[in-house]
């Protein structure tokens, strides 16, 4: 007896097996890491859309606490414009920093940058930034949503997830190794993470007058690093239902064809 | 069985199922468009491209009599700051005289319709074969009509850039500009 | 069987006419995509030959595109990358096109290996049919191992590392090869830049070596579900329009889950470290390829020894060239080989569980696993299909294929 093979049993199956690959190149931690928080994102999905003024906010989080220590350099000063920002805004705001150029003699000079400049970094090279941060370079922020495992999950899990040495239980203390000058994270990998807490209550005063909790400033730098990773999300996702759109239109059509055509040979 | 293209019988008339076909091949057709856009579209020059085609310049430095070159969209670019005498040698130059005949006046007003007789601004390629004319660093030779001298091929501009003797057949371009303050200029 | 159908074709046209009596295209496509007769019992499987096809155009076109501006040196290629897509007018698009592309790439070409295996399309005379797809993979997989580094990201560089470090276990020669292949003491910007061309070069190779094997098909004509030869028209239908349409369906699903995969999940089949640009003095947690090759690095590092690893890994591909000749059966299609089919389904969980032990670190479990998984494909090819072959009880072919569609019909 022969088993017919159908495209029906074969497509899920495929599928199945391409997420199992998926699912199985995530690391498996070598011990069982808190979940990461739940956070409703209003970019994901496949009608997601970022939320400009929590990003604009987010912006001012950057510009105010993370650029010290943390480069930008492959957005440009013009792509905030993508944020909701006017180009004289943009202009603004990029005058604000000093970055290096060449005189017409020759010579270095320092200028005020132009929105088509890239953003400046805070330490002229990786050695430097590793110098200057006991030996570790904090990373380039432009994909770091796209570059961690969790994505904006985990950029807000880490915000969100430090605890202090006098809250850590004598297990933690012991199985982690924790020092007293350590920073431990709930969610970084190892728990001892180089940056020390970042953020908290009332870092940052909002232009706009939202309440500057902890929480708020983490959801809304994760929704600028989200935009930053990713600016051209919301076109993706328009382009994608036009086109399955238009291919499932394609399909019928191709199938009432294929069946006109094949009437006569069955 | 059938060996001819589109088998005849069965399933739906013939102008139901010629229909059928149209409309798939239409489809089809603009399917095969809207693919093709972005990579055609894709060849376009970039943002990174496009934000640097305006260059904006502070000419409050330039003296009078003085010239300076500029980088615009990969091309050099003269401002120079004329004195009263350049600006009466242009404007006493009757039309009939000049091979690509514009007023002065033309010449010099930006793209707010406003005219700053004392700044000239033209691309600094030569509209002969594309060499950087000479006049604009001090020293330079300027030719018989103190303007520009090219040095490939002789061409000889004049105090508002027009051609006057050599192989050039056009005044050198004036771009779009517009003074944003009377002492700050965006070109391009 | 693929006997012409008469007289060459006439054509009404005088341009298509001029041309075509002195180079005769036109006549080529008329005889080998037109009237060509085509078994009539085509299930879906016989749709991804087609698509792979058309997965191979779109990889080329976005490639060139991508090319365009893509910087292939170590200091300016991850930035160009990324200058793409942010920069570029629709330069995210056909990035994600090329990057789910190749992975549906193979997903076609794996399930029409799978029909190959499970139809016996490899048995004569379709040999060297077969041997030229096994070519094509492999060929494939060269390319998408180069096209992975050209990023230069952490998972770029590093399985770059150590993909080129295994020429090092081939004794005597194997350090001084695997300089060669860096053209320094790293791998580094020299690597990055011969990788770049080679990647550009050898999708080109590709065409051609897919050009010969439609050309082989095309002797003897395709090979069908029941697995016996069509003995005349009454068996076979032209090509076009029966298998152009049915194909131009087929490709509609593929796309739409390509699409599905392009547009609302880009990064579901990657590997987030590659997000991080490359760095010589960190290795990350686990270095794993991307998932289409993962059942081979399995099977690499099932061995304990090095140059037994890499023997064991390149042999498993290898193998597959000699498959015509392992296979003693003279039965083709395993619907009718009642016991070896199951085989087959073993075979695809087998590569299936080697896939997942190669996504994971060689710890625990996965390592006896991995081994098992290995034994087994080798086994299967080696030894089960060899003697299987011999001993195996088909069942009754049926007269012909007309025959089985009309008793299909009848129940």
């Amino acid at each position: 007896m022969s088993i017919k093979f159908s495209l029906n049993k074969l497509i899920p199956a495929v599928a199945v097996a391409l997420a199992a690959f998926s699912a199985g190149t995530i690391a498996t931690a070598a011990e069982d890491m808190p979940p990461l928080p739940k956070h409703d994102w209003g970019f994901k999905g496949p009608f997601g859309t970022y939320d400009r003024a929590a990003a604009q906010r987010g912006f001012q989080i950057y510009k105010e606490v993370c650029s010290a220590c943390h480069s930008l350099e492959l957005l440009s000063y013009r792509d905030l414009e993508g944020l909701g920002l006017t180009a004289n805004q943009v202009k603004g705001i990029a005058a604000e920093f000093q970055v290096s150029d060449i005189g017409d003699d020759g010579s270095a000079i320092e200028r005020p940058a132009r929105p088509s400049d890239h953003f400046k970094k805070p330490f002229p090279n990786e050695l430097a930034a590793a110098a200057a941060n006991g030996g570790k370079a904090p990373p380039d922020l432009s994909v770091i949503v796209k570059a961690r495992e969790g994505g904006p999950d985990y950029v807000y899990g880490i915000l969100t997830g430090y605890v202090p040495y006098d809250k850590l239980t004598p297990e933690q203390i012991k199985e982690f190794n924790v020092k007293k000058d350590d920073n431990f994270n709930l969610h970084f990998p190892g728990h001892r993470i180089a940056m020390p807490q970042p953020l908290e209550d009332g870092k940052v005063t909002y232009v706009d007058g939202t309440k500057n909790t902890l929480q708020q400033e983490a959801s809304d730098v994760v929704e600028f690093l989200s935009w930053a990773s990713e600016p051209h999300l919301e076109a993706r996702n328009r382009t994608g239902v036009r086109v399955i759109l238009f291919l499932l239109a394609m399909a019928g059509l191709m199938y009432a064809v294929k069946r006109a055509v094949w009437a006569d040979a069955h | 069985m059938a060996s001819s293209s589109i088998p005849a019988g069965a399933h739906g008339d013939p102008t139901r199922r010629d229909f059928l076909m149209v409309a798939t091949g239409a489809m089809g057709a603009v399917g095969a468009i809207a693919v093709a856009w972005p990579f055609i579209n894709n060849l376009n020059p970039a943002a990174d491209t496009l934000a640097l085609s305006t260059v904006e310049v502070n000419v409050q430095a330039i003296a009078v009599g003085q010239a300076i070159t500029v980088n615009w969209r990969g091309k050099p670019v003269f401002i120079r700051h004329r004195t009263e005498k350049e600006i009466k040698e242009a404007e006493a130059v009757p039309l009939s005289e000049l091979r690509d005949p514009q007023t002065d006046d033309s010449r010099v007003t930006d793209t707010a319709k406003k005219v700053r007789r004392e700044w000239l601004i033209v691309v600094g390629v030569c509209t002969h074969l594309g060499c950087v004319p000479l006049g604009t660093k001090p020293g330079d030779p300027r030719g018989e009509y103190d303007g520009w001298f090219c040095p490939c091929h002789g061409s000889q501009y004049d105090t508002s850039g027009r051609i006057r003797k050599g192989p050039a057949p056009l005044n050198l371009l004036v771009p779009d500009y517009l003074f944003t303050t009377d002492t700050l200029v965006r070109i391009g | 069987m693929a006997s012409s159908h008469g007289a060459p074709p006439v054509f009404n046209n005088k341009v298509v006419a001029w041309i075509d009596h002195r180079l005769p295209i036109f006549s080529y496509m008329e005889k080998e995509y037109h009237t060509f007769p085509t078994p009539r019992n085509f299930n879906y499987f016989w749709n991804f030959g087609a698509i792979a096809t058309v997965m191979l155009v779109l990889m080329i076109v976005t490639g060139i595109v991508l090319a365009t501006n893509y910087q292939p040196n170590a200091d300016l290629a991850f930035a160009s990358v990324e200058r793409i897509m942010r920069d570029v007018p629709s330069g995210w698009l056909l990035r994600y096109m090329h990057m789910t592309g190749a992975s549906f790439f193979f997903a076609a070409v794996y399930i029409h290996i799978f029909r190959g295996l499970y139809y016996g399309s490899y048995k004569a005379p379709r040999e060297l049919l077969w041997m030229l797809g096994v070519v094509i993979l492999l060929l494939m997989m060269a390319t998408a191992f180069m096209g992975y580094v050209l990023p230069w990201g952490q998972m770029s560089f590093w399985g770059a590392t150590v993909i080129t470090n295994l020429f090092s276990a081939i004794p005597v020669v194997g350090e001084s090869i695997v300089t060669w292949l860096w053209g320094g003491f790293a791998v580094g910007n020299p690597t990055l830049n011969r990788f770049f061309a080679l990647h550009y070069l050898l999708p080109f190779i590709i065409v051609g070596v897919v050009a010969l094997h439609v050309v082989a098909l095309h002797v003897h004509g395709s090979n069908n579900p029941l697995g016996i030869d069509p003995k005349g028209p009454q068996d076979t239908v032209p090509f076009h329009p029966y298998y152009t349409m049915k194909d131009g369906f087929g490709v509609m699903i593929f796309l739409i889950i390509y699409a599905a995969f392009t547009f609302f999940a880009p990064n579901a089949l990657g590997d987030v470290n590659n997000y991080i640009q490359a760095n010589p003095l960190v290795t990350p947690n686990e270095i794993v390829p991307e998932w289409y090759l993962l059942p081979f690095y399995a099977i690499l590092r099932a061995i304990p020894d090095k140059l037994g690893g890499v023997i064991c890994m390149f042999g498993s591909i290898l193998l597959l060239l000699v498959l015509p000749w392992l296979d003693t059966s003279r039965v083709r299609s395993c619907t009718f080989r009642p016991i070896y089919k199951w085989f087959v389904f073993v075979l695809v969980i087998d590569v299936l569980v080697l896939g997942y032990c190669g996504a994971h670190p060689p710890e625990g479990w996965y390592v006896p696993a991995a081994r098992l998984a290995t034994t087994y494909y080798f086994f299967h090819f080696l030894i089960l299909l060899p003697v299987l072959g011999k001993i195996e009880r088909p069942l009754p072919l049926p007269s012909s294929i007309a025959d089985a569609v009309l008793k299909k019909k009848a129940v």
